[in-house]
């Protein structure tokens, strides 16, 4: 758990929020299989076919912004995506990820975003909290994770962390 | 040092003495939320926990808890009708008696419920599976929005995991304009920090203008704290907020105020004696301008509706534009509650709607969130009262919303186009 390697998908931009990465009408469904087949549609229609298990997505900051659906997380969840680097995440869709154990959202310095580019492939280390970007050969430092999120990723979401 | 009142709240409820901004506290939550979008949501994550051996014969306390049916009511087909099913089943299940039904006396946005109900008092914590939650914060409680399994949690435990927010003080002061809503001051708050200008944070209101609005206009700042990504938006209880909750609930409470003392990592503050109607631009609350700069921009559609533009204040002040006029595009208006919808009627306001030429629909989320009743067409363009335009919010990805207050897309709903309500109020 502590060392992901995976392909990164770079969606540039800020402010993804929770309209685009899973459009209202699709609210009204609890199967996940299903809202993964809708994820980021608002952004890429084809998003679901591009990514395979264990990916990664590469964003601007904010993102997650809007609505409090854990329909977003679970659907990047159910097409393969397991963590997502930003340089900021909006505060109930980083909340969700984490206590709902579906993603890694992890923090970033907004000049890495340039460093690493679309399907370039990556290993996250959260020991010594570096990215190893395995195409180019860079090492960047990643934002350690708050204590009790770290407490919380490693016991595999909320249900299993004793508070 | 002292407290603020977020600070003050949290504490309380941690059994702490004191607490400080990034401290992380385990909470006794006071009032749960949940509705038809986030209930399906969170009896999927029981039937999963279930899986893994968890019993879940009982939740914590279900006088505590209360629901909705507002996202997809009228059921917009089969799956949004079998959700309804779904949740009314476990409601039963668990024995929650506060369940607001469609179609079976007072229902309405669960937002709206939270304080036309008095569900939610000052010095309380409530949680609620929805991110406009924080309106609630209005009435001095603080009110978060949280996901599915955060709220499962909740409902299991009673408590849950908050870290301990900073507080940005936004002091609004100077004599509000009649033709000035409390939708143009949150939108210029917006449009000057940004959609994440307070994200984790508490945005507390405050200042002789918030001192004098009305508790409904208090409750549109911080019904939008989330738009600028607040953890929550607050506002201290004062004679407004006990004098609203009157004539709602004779429950005891106690109340919290922050300490003289109380450090905020920001203080801004504001003069609106001289601020324009704003609008906020597709396609995000933060694109703002004034109304004036857009004025004669084509619109296809009016909406009036939704938790932070269908109040009955909002729609007094929609019907005070509409009155003896006749709009010029297809005009919506569906109050946020039935409550609100039976005062309408009762005070005229729903016959100028009418004799205007507008559509009077019953109270749901509706088209806000761009699950039915209204949504938007390709390069459609929406003039709304709601509070977020982000692409396809109302509908098609190439539709396209401008957020205003009710006053300035009444303005334009007479005219087809935007116009500053001045040109309309003298």
């Amino acid at each position: 758990m502590n060392i992901l390697r995976g392909k990164v998908h770079k969606y540039n931009k800020d402010n993804i929020d929770t309209d685009v990465i899973i459009p209202g009408p699709y609210l009204k469904i609890h199967d996940h299989k299903e809202l993964g087949k809708h994820a980021m549609e608002g952004l890429d229609p084809n998003f679901s076919q591009k990514i395979s298990e264990g990916d990664f997505l590469l964003t601007g900051k904010n993102f997650g912004c809007g609505s409090s659906r854990e329909h977003a997380p679970i659907a990047l969840h159910q097409v393969g995506i397991r963590a997502i680097l930003s340089p900021s995440f909006a505060r109930i869709f980083y909340r969700n990820a984490v206590d709902g154990g579906y993603l890694l959202p992890i923090e970033i310095d907004s000049e890495v975003i340039e460093k690493i580019s679309d399907k370039d492939e990556l290993e996250i280390n959260l020991d010594n909290n570096t990215i190893i970007n395995s195409t180019s050969n860079e090492v960047f430092k990643i934002k350690p994770l708050p204590d009790i999120i770290s407490k919380i990723v490693k016991a595999g979401g909320l249900l299993y962390f004793k508070i | 040092m002292g407290m603020t009142i977020t600070e003050k709240i949290l504490a309380r409820a941690s059994n702490k003495n004191m607490v400080s901004p990034d401290d992380v506290v385990i909470a006794n939550i006071d009032k749960v939320m949940v509705h038809d979008v986030s209930g399906p949501g969170v009896i999927k994550v029981f039937s999963e926990w279930e899986k893994k051996g968890i019993n879940l014969d009982h939740i914590w306390n279900p006088d505590r808890v209360w629901i909705s049916e507002d996202h997809f009511v009228p059921a917009s087909d089969r799956i949004s009708a079998n959700n309804i099913t779904l949740l009314t089943n476990w409601t039963k299940k668990y024995n929650i008696k506060k369940h607001f039904k469609y179609g079976l006396g007072q229902y309405g946005i669960c937002h709206t419920l939270s304080h036309e109900e008095g569900l939610v008092l000052p010095g309380e914590i409530y949680v609620g599976g929805d991110s406009h939650t924080n309106t609630t914060g209005a009435m001095g409680s603080l009110a978060v929005g949280l996901g599915h399994t955060d709220i499962a949690y909740v409902l299991m435990y009673g408590k849950i995991w908050f870290k301990v927010p900073e507080t940005i003080l936004f002091k609004i002061n100077g004599n509000k304009p009649e033709y000035i809503m409390a939708k143009d001051i949150i939108l210029k708050i917006i449009g000057d920090i940004g959609t994440d200008g307070a994200n984790y944070k508490a945005m507390q209101f405050a200042g002789e203008t918030v001192d004098r609005l009305s508790m409904e206009e208090r409750l549109t700042l911080t019904n939008m704290s989330t738009e600028a990504g607040a953890k929550n938006g607050i506002i201290e209880p004062d004679e407004t907020t006990f004098e609203y909750l009157k004539t709602r609930t004779d429950k005891k409470f106690s109340p919290v105020k922050g300490d003289f003392d109380a450090s905020y990592s920001d203080t801004i503050t504001y003069d609106i004696e001289n601020l324009d109607p704003i609008i906020a631009k597709p396609f995000s609350p933060e694109n703002i301008c004034t109304v004036g700069d857009l004025e004669g921009r084509s619109i296809d559609k009016a909406y009036i509706g939704s938790c932070t533009g269908a109040k009955l204040e909002d729609l007094r002040m929609v019907a005070k534009i509409l009155k003896g006029k006749h709009v010029k595009i297809r005009t919506e208006v569906l109050p946020a509650a039935q409550s609100i919808y039976f005062k309408a009627i009762k005070e005229g306001l729903v016959s100028i709607f009418l004799e205007a030429g507008a559509v009077v629909g019953p109270p749901t989320c509706g088209a806000c969130c761009g699950a039915h009743m209204g949504v938007l067409a390709k390069d459609e363009i929406c003039i709304s009262t709601t509070n977020r335009n982000f692409p396809g919010r109302m509908g098609h990805v190439e539709s396209q919303t401008y957020l205003a207050s009710p006053i300035v897309v009444a303005a334009a709903a007479i005219n087809g186009k935007i116009t500053d309500p001045r040109n309309e109020m003298l």
